[in-house]
């Protein structure tokens, strides 16, 4: 495809190599070593002697000239941030305990709106700390924490994340039935989700995080998500508990 | 459950033993409660990748049908089974090497640790499909735009160009690296927009990000845990301009900065200005700090009534200066027109119903689709669907809202050619999960079609790609196009890993499939990210954008549903330029072809009787074979008083406007 290009000796050396990943190291180092653009350049003028090959263009900044890349270019992930790998380690357990509520349901209480809400969190939640788990495999990290749940320990000891139940809390909720229990259900959650907020908010807070795909779509997802449960969960406290102020 | 059960139980333990300070009933207290009891058998704890069933529908609920060919596919990225209906697949297209990881990527060290744990001692042995969870959605294909010969394949990492002047032999002419997803496109004239979200979008189109907070100091690992972010003034997130001219060699000529990035973006072509052109930006994702970007506020609408929730974005492109684009207006679509509230809007998006009450919280638009021939635009906006008015482009204003209890988020819109009908998608799941397994209500997840006259919205039926999928494929409603065919209204669908499919509602209370394509997972057991993202008709072609194989092309090929007159009357449409989310108004010409076309269908309704459709078929192939000789052409004319007059006594509306449309045609044949 390009044995008429002229400057196809100073590029072909890679592809001797016959293979990809001792190419793509290769022209790894040549990226980490910042070669001059005019290297590419040349490059790019070899490619356009043959119109049918495709080309490689990574445009600069508003008015800023183009940069052709060599044709096997590959794409790179932008960095990890240890934020991102405490987020989902975090968030994980986060939602073990949102799915541990909404098992008490059906035991606890017979309201069908309640029953409903909790069947949908229940559901997204535990899909979601698959999907969490998955993630965290996928890129060699542990699913679980060094020091789970500890933090900010020196100040309170085992505090837990945000908006999670204290051991009490829970055992209240436990306890509760009927009313009291949808009571303690809809405020626990809210609480709950609240938290979540905040641990997205922390996240994309955090320099260098949220820059990972699926890290994002999924922490914009949750945010929104939640947002609207908490909206639906205050409705439902306003119309099950007239007499409180919400 | 078992893992995080087993997990918690290992935090406390490892806190009494690393914390031996902290006294045992303080940190009993404290630690969170133990999950339930196990659910999933031990053995499937370990494979994190292994999809789960789906749970057991709602009460009232019907599912996919498990019965359908398209149900158990054998799986694979380039090898995996296929069944089709009348849609003949002509190519697949890989994606481009540099829109794939790099090879080198996988010795990560890290990566090696986790296939030790997994069992794994080298790397070749690990499963392609981890490989591809890792990058998944870093470099998914996301969505086309057309023009000429030229089609735009959006990436969450760039753009991919390809020649398709002979679309089975689709041809890539320019990979445009730029990252920050997702990579929405849209193409006018010289330019080129493409939507950026992400944090890791830099002004630059740079592929390194930015650098994650350096880990802190020794000894201070827990206080100060996360220091404030830095602001980036080489962040982008936002709408790119590139210039085209040059298709090999696209350059970057503008960059318009928003608070909250551009998920989506629409190109908005106001008939009274040849001038500029307009761009709707739908952000959806968190607001950046004032800092990075002066003016940007995320706080509610009671804290600071210029907050960047709650509204829209108006970009205006000077056609001749696309270098002086800026933002000329922020709409406050969601306002109470009553209170003047700008979070006026109710949140149906919920699959229950928790109470007559509905929460006010609906503050993006998730994509909107323009239809200026009828100064309309629908959108579709997280909790509601809503219709503009926008005859004034720079201030829609919002006429009607609409949400719907079986809806969880409001996607995109689409409107019929003649504009009586809107369809609406619900993205539940944000395209991630698998949502069309047996169990998955066919209500959820599925489009809405709704009535339109006088700018108001009524509810007629929901539509589901029929076909139950595996617990390994995502799958949801997503991005189409209309299907050109005169007489009915026709949608070419993509349903991410549930393949293609091709709905007709011209009865928007019966919508109906007339075929489909699909695809086998990508792998049996884990969920990877694929499928297609957007499958739009453009100039006689149906594209495919498959998210993590490439681009497929494919025919229509005539049916029991569908016949080749019509298809062939499709055909006969062209355009030059295909924005989808900037809808424009099919015009058929008075060819035979067309005429032929609504005759089959007036056959198939029975509008007709038997004799009258061979009476127009011979009159119309009499007319084609001589090459419309006069008295050929008489004979056409002929026949047409009489079912302009059918018109006004058949029962069906469809039938009516069919039978005025032909007899148009014969009265005024075009060559």
């Amino acid at each position: 495809m390009f044995s008429n290009a002229p400057n196809w000796r100073l590029y072909r050396f890679p592809r001797k190599l016959r293979s990809a990943r001792a190419f793509a190291v290769v022209s790894g180092l040549l990226l980490a070593a910042s070669v001059p653009t005019d290297f590419f350049c040349s490059v790019a003028r070899a490619q356009q002697t043959d119109p049918a090959s495709p080309v490689v263009v990574q445009p600069g900044a508003p008015g800023k000239p183009s940069t052709r890349l060599p044709p096997s270019a590959t794409a790179k992930l932008p960095p990890r941030s240890q934020a991102e790998v405490e987020f989902m380690q975090e968030m994980i357990l986060h939602h073990a305990q949102a799915v541990e509520m909404t098992a008490l349901i059906l035991s606890h209480t017979g309201d069908k709106d309640l029953r409903s809400l909790g069947a949908r969190i229940s559901s997204s939640q535990s899909d979601e700390i698959k999907f969490m788990r998955r993630w965290l495999a996928a890129r060699g990290e542990p699913v679980s924490m060094p020091m789970p749940g500890m933090r900010g320990m020196d100040s309170h000891p085992m505090a837990l994340m945000p908006g999670m139940l204290t051991s009490a809390q829970m055992e209240a909720l436990r306890k509760a039935k009927d009313t009291e229990f949808d009571h303690l259900f809809l405020t626990g959650m809210i609480q709950h989700h609240n938290g979540a907020l905040t641990m997205v908010k922390d996240l994309f807070d955090t320099a260098g995080a949220g820059q990972d795909a699926e890290l994002f779509d999924f922490a914009t997802d949750a945010d929104n998500t939640q947002r609207a449960e908490i909206r639906i969960m205050q409705t439902m406290l306003e119309k099950k508990f007239p007499e409180e102020k919400q | 459950m078992n893992r995080v059960q087993g997990l918690a139980i290992r935090m406390a333990v490892i806190a009494i033993i690393l914390f031996p300070g902290v006294s045992r009933p303080q940190s009993q207290a404290q630690t969170p409660a133990p999950p339930p009891p196990a659910q999933q058998p031990a053995e499937e704890e370990r494979n994190p990748f292994a999809p789960e069933p789906a749970p057991v529908l709602p009460p009232g609920m019907t599912g996919a049908d498990a019965n359908d060919p398209r149900a158990k596919l054998a799986p694979g990225l380039y090898d995996a089974g296929e069944a089709s209906l009348g849609l003949k697949h002509l190519v697949l297209v890989r994606k481009p090497e540099a829109f794939q990881l790099g090879t080198a990527d996988p010795d990560d060290p890290k990566v090696q640790k986790t296939l030790g744990r997994l069992g794994m001692s080298d790397t070749s042995k690990m499963p392609k499909p981890m490989q591809l969870v890792r990058a998944q959605l870093a470099f998914a294909n996301s969505d086309f735009a057309f023009q000429g010969n030229h089609l735009f394949q959006g990436n969450f990492y760039g753009v991919s160009i390809y020649d398709i002047s002979k679309p089975a032999n689709a041809r890539l002419l320019t990979s445009l690296v730029c990252p920050g997803g997702q990579g929405d496109v849209s193409v006018y004239k010289n330019l080129l927009f493409m939507s950026v979200e992400a944090p890791n979008g830099r002004l630059d189109c740079g592929t390194e990000g930015f650098p994650p907070e350096p880990p802190p100091p020794a000894g201070q690992e827990k206080e100060n845990r996360r220091r404030p972010p830095v602001a980036q003034k080489d962040r982008f997130r936002g709408v790119r301009i590139f210039d085209i001219s040059d298709i090999r060699n696209p350059r970057q000529v503008a960059a318009v900065q928003t608070c909250r990035g551009s998920h989506t973006h629409t190109l908005v072509v106001d008939p009274n200005d040849k001038n500029n052109v307009y761009i709707y930006v739908s952000g959806t994702s968190f607001v950046r700090q004032p800092e990075e970007l002066a003016g940007c506020s995320g706080e509610k609408p009671d804290k600071d009534p210029n907050t960047a929730l709650f509204r829209i974005e108006v970009i205006k492109v000077p056609v001749a200066a696309p270098q002086d684009a800026k933002v000329v207006s922020s709409p406050r679509v969601f306002i109470d027109a009553r209170t003047n509230a700008m979070n006026g809007l109710n949140n149906g998006g919920t699959h229950g119903k928790p109470g007559s009450e509905k929460p006010k919280d609906t503050d993006q638009c998730h994509d909107i689709t323009v239809y200026s021939a009828i100064g309309l635009a629908a959108g579709a906006c997280s909790g509601n669907g809503i219709l503009l008015d926008i005859k004034d482009p720079v201030h829609p204003k919002r006429v009607d809202a609409v949400n719907d209890p079986n809806y969880s988020y409001w996607h995109s819109a689409s409107f019929s050619n003649d504009g009586s009908k809107v369809v609406f998608t619900d993205e539940w799941g944000g395209g991630l999960g698998a949502r069309c397994r047996p169990n998955d209500p066919n209500k959820w997840g599925a489009d809405a079609i709704f009535g339109l006259s006088n700018d108001k919205l009524t509810f007629e039926n929901y539509y589901k790609m029929p076909a139950a999928q595996s617990d390994a494929e995502n799958c949801v409603a997503h991005n189409g196009s209309l299907i050109p065919v005169p007489g009915r209204d026709i949608e070419a669908q993509a349903w991410y890993q549930g393949g293609i499919s091709i709905m007709d509602f011209t009865d928007a209370a019966h919508p109906f499939e007339i075929a489909y394509f699909d695809r086998g997972p990508i792998d049996p057991k884990v969920l990877v990210l694929g499928g297609e993202w957007s499958a739009y008709w453009y100039n006689g072609y149906i594209y495919g954008s498959e998210i993590a194989r490439g681009l497929d092309v494919f025919e229509l090929t005539p049916t029991q549903f569908l016949t080749q007159n019509e298809i062939d009357a499709a055909k006969a449409v062209r355009v030059s330029e295909l924005n989808v989310q900037n809808q424009q108004k099919i015009e058929w010409p008075a060819k035979l072809v067309v005429a032929k076309a609504y005759v089959d269908q007036l056959s198939r309704s029975q509008a007709l009787p038997p004799d009258k459709i061979a009476a127009l078929q011979k009159a119309i192939q009499s007319a084609e074979s001589s090459h419309m000789n006069k008295s050929a052409l008489a004979e056409l004319k002929h026949l047409a008083p009489s079912l302009a007059k059918d018109a006004g006594t058949v029962k069906s509306q469809a039938d009516a406007t069919r039978l005025r449309a032909l007899a148009e045609i014969l009265e005024h044949p075009a060559a």
